[in-house]
């Protein structure tokens, strides 16, 4: 009798059995506190974080000066490169040397030197120029500040009350622009190694990030803790294999960068390969520590998402880094992808050495031990 | 076997005054206990009494709230490091890796405790377990008695002086029950102490000393015939027709305790003989009932622990 009710209304039985499926989903929703939690911080602080924090016109942007002379006119034309509110100078340099080393480093994105007689040419006529080095791997970043320097051609002097017949007279010097490292300003030149990146903080975090949840959730970690082995020991054991799986991602991403993109590799490939190792056992520090943290591997998945993104987004990968506020500046800082970024832009494009990047490898380990002591000390030891 | 194994009735488990609770459930009060070495004692009790939180605790795996204990000498608060290195823990649920292969899971368990040669004693422990030529076969793809004993197999591969079981044989097949239990009790012969939860009461009669735990409390424990006597219940078996309705009446009489279905009869008991006659008299009369004197069986023993806690309990 229930099967011909059923049959003469087929409809029915389908809609309480779909209502019986939202119902149970919905409840089983609710009771993981954590994917409600996502549901509200993805969408409102990722929103306020990222639309306060990315600028796509970057200013103040870090500037190093390197002066041969000093006096009241080149003063009057670093005010006025000030004024246009893209450079901030935040370093004197005593010689080229000291400037390259900044730009190699990131610690500057342009560097202005002022040669020896620019007074002494400017007031004889001679049109002296004003070199301009730009760090142009990022060609964003670099943009918009090189555009708005050909407006001081006609502002710098004309304040100066010493200079009147300079003050009268249009572009009394020129600025020579130099965009190092990108000169043509193409774009894979820098999004190559900013991918190379961020592919390998998704892959490993989500690696590691199910490792300690698939554990408990297969029941696997009942056995394994009442095993003589110690969480350091879990620990290494199941990120070591995936340094490996990484360390192959690098060399395939690089090997296709150079070989398709035409990326070169300016500096030492034994210390690219080095700091890429120590960036891929960060990421899987970090995976692994969400891991001891989520109760399933869908909050761990979850987690990871949620790191990611920031990654993404206020590392200096898609965004010039120098144009957000001083701090998104601090948060992408505690992110690796940030230091591995200038990393590669620099062992890459720039030639740097290990000298101009141990800040950024220095905060690659600190964030890599800070994570992994963590991992350590959050991993339960008992099923309490 | 290591030599250097203390002798055969010293004491291997010994706790006091265990408590645990999770949030405001209190799920193990104030237990004590004695095992000694080279004794299977089962631990029985209804489904959520307490069994395998006990069992957690004395591996390490959950810290008690309260009371002390030690595990093979080891202080289960303070040694569990030294604990694990020698206690063999089975969990209820299979947890062994599903995605590897048999000898792949031997090996690994070989190599946590350090073992020399992992690939040749898990060669071996698999020729032990008569799963030669299946080596390869993946753990998740054994059927559920042989997942049983692979589980075993990989317990006992360390040679744990202690063995602890937590309801081994739920869901296994009554010929690989009895063959796990001929295994659990070669291991004892050689001098494993066995603390193994079930509740099958046919397995019960396989230990040599039981306690029957139940809301979280050690309701009585000793070997068989002291647990029956400890009891000091007086038992009928009654026989007859429409027992259905006798029974139905016979509960709730005061000084009738228990009132049972043993297929065709009826068993009746109580823990005062001369209440329970006085309560039984009228219905002696009957002549289509027979009334025959018998010792309480175990589950007898059981089912009136569990009711008389149950009062306490609630």
């Amino acid at each position: 009798m229930t099967a011909t009710t059923a049959a003469r209304r087929p409809q029915s039985g389908a809609l309480t059995r779909t209502v019986a499926m939202f119902i149970k989903e919905f409840v089983q929703l609710r009771r993981d506190r954590l994917t409600f939690a996502t549901m509200i911080f993805i969408p409102v602080v990722q929103l306020l974080l990222f639309g306060y924090a990315i600028n796509t016109n970057p200013r103040h942007l870090p500037t190093a000066v390197l002066m041969h002379e000093e006096n009241d006119v080149t003063r009057s034309i670093l005010t006025a490169v000030d004024n246009t509110g893209y450079f901030r100078l935040t370093k004197v340099a005593r010689s080229e040397a000291e400037m390259d080393h900044w730009l190699r480093s990131g610690t500057v994105l342009f560097g202005i030197e002022v040669p020896v007689g620019f007074e002494r040419s400017l007031r004889r006529g001679d049109k002296p120029a004003l070199l301009i080095v730009a760090d142009a791997t990022d060609p964003m970043a670099a943009g918009s500040a090189l555009g708005a320097l050909d407006g001081i051609l006609q502002t710098a002097l004309a304040g100066n009350r010493g200079l009147p017949e300079l003050a009268a007279q249009p572009a009394a010097f020129e600025i020579r622009q130099h965009r190092r490292y990108n000169p043509a300003g193409v774009t894979s030149l820098n999004i190559v190694p900013g991918l190379l990146g961020t592919i390998l903080t998704m892959t490993m975090l989500i690696f590691t990030a199910l490792s300690v949840t698939r554990e408990v959730e297969r029941g696997t970690m009942e056995s394994l803790l009442a095993m003589p082995i110690e969480p350091l020991e879990i620990m290494i054991g199941k990120i070591a294999p995936y340094i490996v799986i990484g360390f192959i991602q690098a060399t395939l991403i690089i090997g296709l960068g150079v070989a398709m993109f035409g990326v070169p590799v300016l500096g030492s490939i034994t210390l690219l390969a080095a700091l890429s190792t120590l960036f891929i056992a960060a990421n899987l520090s970090i995976g692994y520590t969400f891991s001891t943290i989520a109760q399933n591997q869908l909050q761990a998945i979850q987690m990871s998402f949620m790191f990611f993104l920031p990654n993404i987004l206020l590392s200096g990968f898609m965004f010039p880094f120098a144009g957000m506020p001083q701090w998104a500046q601090w948060l992408g800082e505690a992110l690796p992808l940030t230091h591995y970024i200038r990393i590669v832009r620099g062992i890459m494009l720039k030639g740097a050495t290990l000298a101009d990047l141990q800040g950024e490898a220095l905060a690659l380990l600190g964030l890599m031990l800070l994570a992994m002591t963590l991992a350590v000390r959050r991993f339960r030891r008992t099923l309490d | 076997m290591p030599a250097a194994r203390p002798a055969n009735g010293t004491v291997a488990v010994e706790v006091e005054g265990l408590s645990k609770a999770f949030g405001d459930k209190v799920v193990v009060h104030n237990l004590s206990m004695r095992v000694l070495r080279g004794q299977i004692y089962g631990f029985l009790g209804p489904n959520g009494s307490g069994k395998t939180t006990t069992l957690r605790m004395v591996c390490g795996l959950l810290t008690p709230d309260g009371g002390r204990g030690t595990a093979l000498g080891y202080d289960i608060l303070t040694e569990r490091d030294k604990i694990k290195r020698h206690v063999g823990y089975m969990t209820q649920r299979f947890s062994l890796y599903q995605d590897l292969t048999i000898q792949e899971n031997l090996e690994f368990v070989a190599r946590v405790y350090c073992l020399p040669e992992p690939e040749r004693q898990a060669a071996a422990a698999i020729e032990r377990l008569g799963l030669a030529g299946r080596e390869k076969q993946l753990a998740g793809t054994l059927s559920g008695g042989w997942k049983q004993r692979l589980a075993l197999g990989a317990c006992i591969l360390p040679k744990p002086e202690l063995l602890l079981l937590d309801e081994p044989t739920a869901g296994v097949d009554p010929k690989a029950r009895r063959e796990f239990w001929n295994e659990i009790h070669k291991l004892a012969a050689e001098g494993m102490t066995v603390l193994v939860s079930t509740h099958y009461m046919d397995e019960a009669e396989r230990c040599h000393e039981i306690a029957y735990i139940a809301y979280g409390e050690l309701l009585a424990q000793g070997t068989i015939p002291e647990v029956i006597a400890q009891s000091n219940l007086k038992t009928y078996t009654v026989s007859g027709p429409d027992l259905q309705s006798l029974a139905d009446k016979l509960t709730g009489i005061p000084g009738v305790d228990m009132v049972a279905p043993f297929g065709t009869s009826l068993h009746v008991a109580g823990r005062d003989a001369g209440k329970l006659d006085a309560a039984l008299a009228d219905f002696r009369k009957r002549p289509e009932l027979s009334f025959s004197d018998s010792a309480p069986t175990l589950e007898d023993v059981f089912i009136d622990l569990m009711s008389r806690s149950r009062d306490n309990f609630q």
